[in-house]
């Protein structure tokens, strides 16, 4: 992509900053946050008067300096929730409920897939791009549904880039996503520990404590990561606004994410949103140690099997044939 | 009294070396100023990446590495193959290599200066490095390779400033350096530059995720490929400055560095093939990274015109710098490095990189080519890494040549 044609991302000169424009009034702000944050005090205090209200500054800045998520003790939870909360308002004028929900005890949260009742709809793609808030301009997604011929059972043979009518005769269909490994190969890559697995067996990121490496892609042998190449985009009116500290909030540029199990749903009892839309019911979601869950009866009575097994990463993501 | 005294010792130290660094007839004068604007090219296409983000690059989910990663892989090397002079020259007192070890010193600073730009310039949220930095960040050592790469890097850098900075300054003030103060930090950076080498081929190395770099053979090839393309290096750099300069080299210096730099081009190659034979033999699907890049995979053949010509450089070189035809001639010995060096550069760099993350682990394939941002990044780093070795390196010659003038009266 060149980066002269993209017009979003071009920042506007001195005299574009004095006009009373809003929007190039904001592109300027982010750009100079940036530079800022670079630069450190000096520059805040100088352009103080073209940066924007104080209130945001502050913010701004005590965001800058915030703690790891894993550091920080409750109140400073709410405080850092709080921020961001108002942060979205004054920026964007979208007014979003954030919560820091901590993990339930005695949850371990688990996945199947039936490959059997598959039929390549998509609407789980659709429902995760829309709950997490993933990135419109650079098209991202969690998930990706390979279609395959009979006769072979690994992603790596299908083609995840069909455009037809489906289900297509003699094909089957095959999801993938991040699997949640027990002994995730990422969380050991991370330099700054910004990704690590909770006691409910999500594998997270705290996005603003990432610094952009990427080894953590390197290191995934699920291509379950996605990298903010440029700003994230979603249009307001789109945004879901019920969001989580570790899940659904808005991304930075340079920040790593990916696939939570949907912790803002999952945390408060509710079903990943993937889950919830798939119309052929190929999705199980549950409780790993709950034996009357779902997926424990999955587990029990279906014939399972999980991918690349040979690397020992002990995904909890499991696919089965009915 | 005596503070006072040392204050202006380091003073005039300091600025002796820097006005002998920048002074210069009107050629170095050019030479300057052209690397000048190649840094500052780098600086214009690094705005322009941080404004528009990584996507200024052309690098991808699935090639999530690049030409920036590439160049730091191939660079650990060269500074790393400095201990290929420094272990003869300190250990074994050889003293013909004894007499340019500082350009071996001062050529390493310049490959660790570029390889710590190029790490930070690959960086997504540059403005959040602090979170790495111990105590006020957090470092995920010793489990990261990363982390581990981050200590040894900065290590190295920090060993190879001291110990010529110590010898220049004491032989600036016509002085004998005390060999107990710095034999034990030459002892050290020797363990050290393999350190470096092997610990940037486990980052590598260690990740079952990527079957074309999950090889135990990578840290031993990393080391063979470094002692040649570093060495070459180095005699390039020696015929310069023979040239261009009142410091003379004798020829003897000249046939050293060619003998260590060809037995490791040769073990190289050696594990070239041995490579290449485990890939191709009875080909798996772990092979499939190793046919795109030699061959293509899925009508994508971006690398196999660079991967062949690296080859055919690699063997050139080699075979060049073993039978030596031009008996040590520059005329035949630099363009022989040159082949070599290129060869390496590109087959560590991109052959190695690229080829570990394509085919991506739900078998996709790309292309990959580094865009405008990334070429020009990269130019300004380079052209750092150039000035950073010449500036160093003509105060230190100056020093040297004055203090041998006096020993030899």
């Amino acid at each position: 992509m060149d980066p002269r044609k993209n017009k979003i991302c071009q920042k506007p000169d001195k005299q574009n900053c004095q006009h009373n424009r809003q929007r190039d009034r904001r592109e300027f702000l982010k750009g100079a946050a940036r530079v800022a944050a670079f630069g450190g005090a000096a520059m805040l205090t100088g352009c103080s008067g073209t940066l924007g209200s104080k209130e945001e500054l502050s913010l701004r800045w005590k965001e800058y300096f915030k703690k790891h998520y894993r550091l920080m003790t409750p109140e400073e939870k709410d405080e850092t929730v709080q921020r961001l909360e108002r942060l979205a308002k004054i920026r964007n004028g979208v007014n979003i409920q954030m919560s820091s929900a901590a993990p339930i005890d005695g949850v371990l949260f688990g996945y199947a897939f039936n490959v059997t009742r598959c039929e390549g709809y998509m609407e789980c793609v659709a429902a995760c791009v829309k709950e997490n808030n993933l990135d419109r301009k650079s098209d991202m997604q969690y998930i990706r549904i390979f279609e395959m011929e009979h006769g072979q059972m690994s992603p790596e043979v299908g083609n995840a880039k069909f455009f037809h009518k489906v289900p297509v005769e003699d094909h089957f269909y095959m999801g993938v996503q991040c699997y949640h490994c027990q002994n995730a190969p990422c969380v050991k890559a991370c330099p700054t520990k910004a990704t690590w697995q909770e006691p409910d067996g999500i594998v997270v990121v705290d996005y603003d404590w990432c610094i952009g490496c990427r080894y953590c892609i390197a290191a995934c042998p699920y291509y379950g990561r996605r990298f903010n190449w440029n700003d994230p985009v979603v249009p307001k009116q789109d945004m879901t606004k019920k969001q989580h500290y570790l899940g659904n909030r808005m991304r930075g540029r340079g920040q790593m994410e990916k696939c939570t199990f949907c912790v803002q749903r999952s945390r408060s009892g509710r079903l990943p949103a993937c889950v919830e839309a798939c119309p052929t019911g190929a999705r199980v979601f549950g409780n790993l140690l709950d034996p009357d869950s779902e997926i424990r009866f999955v587990l029990k009575h279906k014939k399972v099997f999980r991918w690349k097994e040979d690397l020992g990463t002990d995904p909890k993501f499991w696919y089965f044939v009915d | 009294m005596k503070k006072i005294e040392t204050m202006k010792e380091f003073v005039s130290f300091f600025k002796d070396t820097t006005v002998w660094s920048l002074s210069g007839g009107l050629v170095y004068q050019i030479y300057l100023c052209i690397l000048a604007a190649l840094m500052v090219l780098g600086v214009y296409a690094y705005f322009v990446q941080i404004n528009v983000g990584l996507a200024a690059t052309n690098m991808s989910d699935i090639v999530s590495w690049g030409f920036y990663i590439a160049n730091f892989t191939f660079l650990v090397g060269v500074a790393a193959a400095a201990v290929m002079i420094i272990l003869p020259s300190y250990i074994f007192k050889d003293k013909d290599l004894h007499k340019v070890v500082i350009i071996g010193e001062v050529v390493a600073i310049g490959a660790l200066v570029m390889c710590l730009m190029f790490v930070f310039v690959d960086l997504g949220a540059p403005w959040n490095a602090w979170h790495m930095m111990p105590i006020i960040g957090l470092f995920n050592w010793p489990t990261s390779l990363l982390t581990w790469d981050v200590l040894v890097l900065n290590g190295y850098l920090v060993l190879n400033l001291l110990v010529p900075a110590y010898i220049l300054y004491c032989h600036y003030y016509h002085r004998k350096p005390n060999e107990k103060l710095y034999l034990p930090l030459v002892f050290i950076s020797i363990f050290w530059a393999f350190g470096i080498h092997l610990v940037t081929a486990f980052l590598y190395q260690g990740l079952p995720a990527r079957p074309f770099w999950n090889n135990p053979l990578m840290g031993p090839r990393f080391l063979a490929s470094a002692f040649a393309a570093g060495p070459a290096l180095i005699i390039v750099v020696l015929v310069i400055i023979q040239t261009t300069t009142s410091f003379r080299v004798e020829e003897q210096v000249f046939n050293k560095i060619r003998r260590i730099s060809v037995v490791a081009a040769i073990i190289n190659l050696i594990m070239l093939f041995s490579e290449v034979f485990k890939e191709f033999y009875l080909p798996t699907h772990h092979s499939q990274p190793a046919i795109y890049l030699y061959f293509g995979l899925k009508g994508h053949t971006a690398l196999v015109p660079w991967i062949w010509t690296a080859i055919v450089m690699n063997v050139i070189g080699t075979l060049t710098m073993a039978f030596n035809p031009g008996k040590n001639n520059p005329k035949v010995l630099v363009p022989a490095c040159m082949l070599l060096f290129l060869g390496i550069w590109i087959e560590k760099g991109i052959g190695l990189i690229v080829p570990g993350l394509v085919p991506s682990p739900l078998g996709e394939v790309v292309d990959y080519a580094p865009s405008w941002v990334e070429v020009s990044i990269t130019l300004g780093i380079l052209a750092l890494g150039i000035f950073v070795v010449s500036v160093l390196l003509k105060p230190a010659l100056m020093i040297e040549q004055r203090y041998e003038a006096e020993q030899g009266q």
